[in-house]
């Protein structure tokens, strides 16, 4: 008898803890967003500090009870696909997110890759935030791309008439890998030099992304003696030894590009050679982060062992999707309300001090509202890190 | 013009080095190695870790990636070459094989070493500058001098070691040679042990230089397989020349034809193309395989 009274009261035991835990599992509903970029290879650091962003964040939403959208809380999933910088392998991705029922897409990471999966997000219903830079990704009639970063276009000009006025630089060399996105930004930075009055030297250099010995493929662009090197659209794997090369072969001016860069990386393959040289960097200075991105910055460093500059921009693209459909819940499965509430979207940007927005912008650049609004931060590399240069708004 | 001979020299003489390896192994078992590429990346990352990560001085890292690519070469053989090849007598099982080594070495790196580009401080600091004329950091000319004296070091190896000796009768006629007794099984393995080995080495050579990345061991392959294609495959002179020549048609490509963009491999393809149909056996390979 007492053994049945005990083996009953076991089951029933056990039957109330798997309800229980079934009821945790089931307390909030998933939302999943997607992430197509390249996470290995030589532009690796470009998408793994967003996977990594993506992927931070969402931890710390869900261990705080998840994100408010329309009264529902919502646990946020992050499904990633590695597309190797390979526009075929990125329309891969695309597909298999719009097979997953995912209707809002970080990423791709470069101009091809971009350009590949627009019909695929246009078909599926995706609103996509790449980290490319053609603009009729973002110009009407395409509408289902916004912009999640400044483009080269819109930082290149900044950074040139900063260096003209305080380090009177008048002439300017490129350097572009052999590769669509590079060279598409080596021609927009040469017709902002020109527009600006510098004297182009040299714009022919281009090299190979698996060279192995930048050596002979500066020589000509250091005979031609610039005030200014740019290095258009250069991968991080590419910077540091293009860096060191140039310094080796007596280069003593000023080293410029328009890509986010790792400081890790560049000290690991530069060392102090790489002194001096100047990038964007991540959207937030330690003047303009809040203690919300303090927090994100430490949260990622434990989840990941190192931080990226560059997720200070990175952290962005969620946020944006996170917060526009708190503004419209419609949107959450119908990217026409997601692109209706954009143009009047506005909401606090918990990653900056002061009264910062989160908002769309873009009208200048494409005529509509279709990229996330984040401070341009120039960076210069000094000892292992990136020092601010100067703080830019693009509207 | 002392720059861009400078330059081809120290390009050729890493080229000649990753050649080696490949046509070692083409030569003994008439395998196309491609994983090649994967194993030169290995060995950079292999010297990565012990120098970068664990503070060793950069000979104990080089020797790690030596015998480490080594074992990995040796049980390579042991465990898949060598069935496959006792099991098929058809080129694509092996073909097949290495691709999927290939595939397989690239998870694992990414597994083990990340998805970054990784470095290692400069060994030599200082710049040998001549009037200007030619310029070349220290770091580089050792690098060039070590992988120079490897390659003579491999060479008096084949010429004049009982091993040596044995694999190069296995290259010319692998029948004969077992006649002869030569431990065909052996000295495959030593070989191929041999060929990764090489690869591992250059991979710890060029980690201080160029850095090492996931991404980097497929176009180590190409440019290893147009060298010995170069050269004539399976001959180790061959790969040594063919090695030489392409480094100096780089140096000269990038500086002459800069002006043009970036035509320089576009001119070494069409070349080889012309080449190969004039020579297919490439300059020291004999026709008849």
């Amino acid at each position: 008898m007492l053994r049945r009274t005990f083996m009953k009261t076991t089951a029933l035991a056990a039957v109330a803890s798997f309800a229980m835990i079934g009821t945790a599992f089931a307390e909030n509903p998933i939302l999943k967003i997607g992430f197509v970029g390249v996470t290995s290879g030589p532009a690796a650091a470009w998408g793994t500090s967003n996977q990594r962003s993506m992927e931070t964040r969402a931890a710390w939403i869900n261990e705080t009870g998840g994100y408010d959208i329309g009264g529902t809380k919502y646990d946020i999933e992050i499904v990633s696909f590695d597309d190797q910088k390979d526009p075929k392998r990125a329309i891969a991705g695309m597909e298999q997110m719009a097979q997953a029922g995912i209707h809002y897409v970080v990423g791709p990471n470069v101009d091809d890759g971009a350009a590949a999966v627009r019909p695929v997000a246009e078909q599926n219903g995706i609103i996509y935030f790449p980290y490319a830079f053609p603009k009729e990704l973002y110009t009407a009639p395409a509408s289902n791309a916004v912009l999640g970063m400044i483009a080269n276009y819109q930082s290149g000009p900044a950074i040139y008439k900063h260096l003209m006025e305080n380090n009177g630089v008048k002439k300017v060399a490129f350097v572009a890998a052999n590769e669509s996105d590079p060279l598409s930004q080596r021609d927009g930075g040469v017709a902002a030099a020109t527009a600006l009055g510098l004297e182009v030297v040299s714009d022919s250099v281009t090299y190979q992304v698996d060279t192995t010995d930048f050596t002979p493929v500066l020589l000509p662009v250091v005979q031609a003696a610039p005030d200014l090197l740019v290095l258009s659209g250069v991968s991080p794997a590419n910077a540091p030894q293009l860096i060191r090369s140039a310094r080796e072969l007596g280069y003593t001016g000023l080293i410029s590009t328009e890509t986010a860069q790792d400081a890790a990386v560049l000290q690991e393959g530069a060392g102090e050679l790489a002194n001096g040289f100047i990038s964007v960097g991540g959207a937030s200075t330690p003047e303009l982060a809040s203690d919300m991105m303090r927090e994100f910055v430490d949260r990622y460093t434990k989840m990941f062992g190192e931080y990226n500059d560059e997720s200070n921009t990175k952290v962005y693209a969620l946020e944006y999707i996170l917060a526009t459909m708190a503004a419209n819940p419609a949107a959450m499965t119908d990217v026409e309300a997601f692109k209706v509430t954009m143009d009047t979207f506005e909401a606090p940007n918990p990653f900056m001090v002061g009264d910062a927005k989160l908002k769309y912008v873009g009208t200048s650049s494409f005529g509509q509202k279709r990229q996330v609004s984040v401070p341009l931060v120039v960076n210069v590399f000094n000892n292992g890190a990136f020092e601010t240069m100067f703080v830019a708004q693009v509207d | 013009m002392e720059q861009i001979l400078a330059n081809g020299l120290y390009l050729g003489a890493q080229y000649a080095l990753i050649a080696l390896g490949l046509t070692l192994i083409f030569s003994l078992m008439n395998v196309l190695n491609f994983a090649h590429g994967q194993m030169y990346v290995f060995g950079g990352f292999v010297t990565y870790t012990v120098v970068a990560q664990w503070g060793l001085p950069f000979i104990v890292g080089l020797i790690a990636s030596a015998v480490i690519l080594a074992i990995m070469g040796a049980l390579i053989e042991f465990l898949l070459f060598r069935p496959v090849i006792r099991k098929s007598k058809r080129d694509e099982s092996t073909m097949l094989l290495a691709a999927g080594i290939a595939f397989f070495l690239d998870a694992v790196i990414l597994l083990l070493f990340g998805e970054k580009q990784r470095g290692v401080p400069k060994i030599v600091n200082g710049i040998f500058n001549w009037d200007m004329r030619l310029i070349m950091p220290y770091d580089r000319i050792l690098i060039g001098v070590l992988a120079i004296a490897m390659i003579a070091g491999f060479i008096a190896l084949m010429q004049y070691t009982k091993a040596g000796r044995a694999m190069r009768a296995l290259a010319q006629d692998r029948m004969a040679a077992q006649l002869m007794g030569v431990d065909v099984d052996r000295y495959s393995m030593i070989g191929f042990a041999l060929g990764a080995l090489l690869a591992g080495l250059v991979g710890g050579l060029l980690v201080t230089i160029t850095g090492i990345n996931l991404g980097m061991g497929g176009p180590t392959s190409v440019k290893a397989f147009i060298m010995i294609m170069i050269g004539g495959a399976g001959v180790i002179s061959g790969a040594i020349a063919g090695g030489f020549i392409l480094g100096m048609m780089e140096s000269i490509g990038l500086t002459v034809l800069a002006v043009y963009g970036d035509i320089t491999y576009l001119a070494i393809f069409a070349s080889l193309m012309v080449f190969l149909a004039l020579r297919p056996q490439g300059l020291m390979g004999k026709p008849w395989g």
